[in-house]
């Protein structure tokens, strides 16, 4: 298997470094694996930290920076960080006001991140938690570890981020988490599976006539598998899905996602759909956002994000921000 | 069986280090089926640590050499695998005590906290197709650490029919059928690591026989 790597083990050592290189506004700390704000601790502001298993670029590290995380913890590839992580990122970056933590739901992050903040409690670091839990492919909650966490983490770390960039105190940034964690729904298609380095293949069989409809961002089997459809059908598929479990009565964001290898071009055609979908269904996008932002390696295919929002949560989302990943507004 | 010193209890760990080494491919394969197929390579670098940590440091209790397996892990699995596995063996030191010689129902007794504080940490139970399966009958066989070999095999093999309930193995739904648990199977490594330790053996490379 072709991959630029040097060696399956060194694959996440090797992407911090280059991180390093290029981002001289983050402090990254490659043996101890966190990336953080350079001018962590900001004091008298609220810290966010972040992680989970490496491979889904840029979330988490791409999303460190001034309006977003104050610190990530990468995992090895797919697989979640230690609670080491999290308690050395959340001394870091602990400003006196609290750190707020924002887990996906895996039962591994979870788990971690728990023992994280229990190590953070005993040095006396104020710590909440928002457990992200939005992909709604996941029907069957009670005999499953539960919807897993995937598009809506980007809403949630920048809209609870602003809100601590604001100077708001740790309840109400962890009240906004958690509000936007409820507010947002995702449902992903598999076009291809990801190959992982350490395995060097592809890490699921899917015919080329046929695409996964509700994959998970570690290729977890999704609702149904079908013959390959449009971009219109897929947007049509995956619009009803996400309307089904939650049909919004205000506007939404839209994040129109892609996993890793499915070119741009083909992605602004998928948007496209979706707004027209969308449109058509009666509801409306206050703004959008289209790219690789939560992927899956090298898998093709795309997933779709709507959280819904009102005045407040919008003018955060429009609040400037200054990550490798999301850039705008200074 | 007689009883158990700190130098024991590492000799339990190094051989349990050295059956991860010598079957990570197979336990990476059968998270392939249903996982994400890296738990051998996890495991792996955690029990290479623990052998390191043991060595750096040498805890002079029982209690003390599993807490400190324990907390190991804990530093650098990562996953699921890594807090569920620190917390058995950081749980069943705990319940050991600080006595310098444990006896074989000692062990069980504390094997039975360490395993209750994986149930309880992971939610899981019985027949969910997780470590628990190949866990819960190895403590019920002790202090006969050949029947308990025996047993967690027995309950490693019991989880291929089973549907996974936990973890991520839980989203194949019926298609987790047919597999074995990765995590019951590395159970299974760690008490047969116990079985060989008792015999006697010392989990030193012995030829190339």
């Amino acid at each position: 298997m072709r991959m630029l790597i040097n060696a399956p083990e060194t694959v996440v050592a090797d992407a911090l470094r280059g991180m390093a290189e290029a981002h001289p506004d983050l402090a990254v700390d490659v043996e101890n694996r966190v990336v953080a704000r350079r001018d962590a601790p900001v004091s008298g502001k609220v810290a966010l930290v972040s992680g989970g298993g490496s491979g889904h670029e840029p979330l988490h590290g791409g999303f460190v920076g001034p309006g977003m995380l104050d610190a990530a913890c990468p995992g090895e590839v797919f697989t979640s960080p230690v609670p080491d992580q999290m308690l050395r990122a959340a001394s870091l970056v602990d400003g006196g006001e609290g750190v707020l933590f924002i887990v996906k739901n895996y039962t591994g992050d979870v788990l971690n991140f728990d023992m994280g903040a229990e190590l953070a409690d005993e040095e006396d670091i104020r710590v909440t938690r928002v457990l992200v839990e939005d992909d709604v492919a996941v029907t069957d909650s009670l005999y499953t570890a539960g919807r897993r966490g995937t598009g809506g983490t980007l809403f949630v770390e920048k809209l609870a981020g602003a809100a601590a960039e604001e100077g708001a105190p740790l309840e109400r940034v962890t009240a906004i988490a958690q509000r936007v964690a409820d507010a947002s729904r995702s449902f992903g298609v598999a076009l291809g599976a990801p190959t992982t380095p350490a395995k060097g293949g592809p890490t699921f069989d899917l015919p080329s006539d046929e695409l996964e409809l509700g994959i998970g961002i570690h290729g977890e089997p999704g609702r149904e598998r079908r013959a390959v459809m449009t971009s219109a059908e897929i947007a049509d598929y995956t619009v009803d899905v996400l309307l089904a479990d939650r049909m919004p009565s205000g506007p939404v964001l839209a994040l129109v996602n892609g996993m890793g290898a499915t070119p741009l071009l083909e992605l602004y055609g998928f948007n496209a759909e979706v707004q027209r979908a969308l449109r058509g269904r009666g509801v409306e996008v206050a703004r959008t956002l289209v790219g690789n932002y939560v992927t899956s390696l090298d898998m093709a295919g795309c997933s779709v994000t709507l959280c819904e929002v009102d005045d407040e949560l919008l003018r955060l989302w429009d609040a400037p921000v200054s990550t490798a990943g999301l850039r705008w507004g200074r | 069986m007689a009883a158990m010193d700190a130098g024991f209890f590492r000799r339990w760990l190094t051989l349990a280090a050295a059956a991860v080494d010598r079957d990570a491919a197979r336990l990476t394969d059968l998270d392939s089926a249903v996982g994400d197929a890296d738990h051998g390579s996890n495991l792996r670098r955690g029990f290479t640590a623990v052998t390191a940590a043991l060595d750096a440091d040498s805890p002079d209790t029982p209690g003390a050499v599993l807490q400190l397996a324990g907390r190991t892990l804990v530093s650098t699995v990562g996953g699921a695998s890594g807090p569920l596995y620190g917390t058995l063996l950081r749980r069943t030191g705990k319940a050991l005590g600080d006595g310098a010689e444990v006896s074989g129902e000692e062990l069980r007794d504390a094997l039975r906290a360490g395993v209750e504080a994986v149930a309880r940490l992971g939610g899981g139970a019985a027949g969910d197709k997780t470590m628990l399966d190949a866990l819960l009958p190895a403590v019920d066989a002790l202090p006969d650490t050949a029947a308990a070999r025996a047993a967690a095999l027995g309950g490693a093999e019991a989880t291929v029919p089973l549907q996974a309930r936990k973890g991520r193995a839980s989203y194949l739904g019926e298609r987790s059928k047919g597999h074995m648990d990765p995590g019951a199977a590395s159970s299974a490594l760690l008490i047969g690591a116990l079985d060989e330790a008792a015999a006697g053996q010392d989990g030193t490379v012995e030829g190339d026989g």
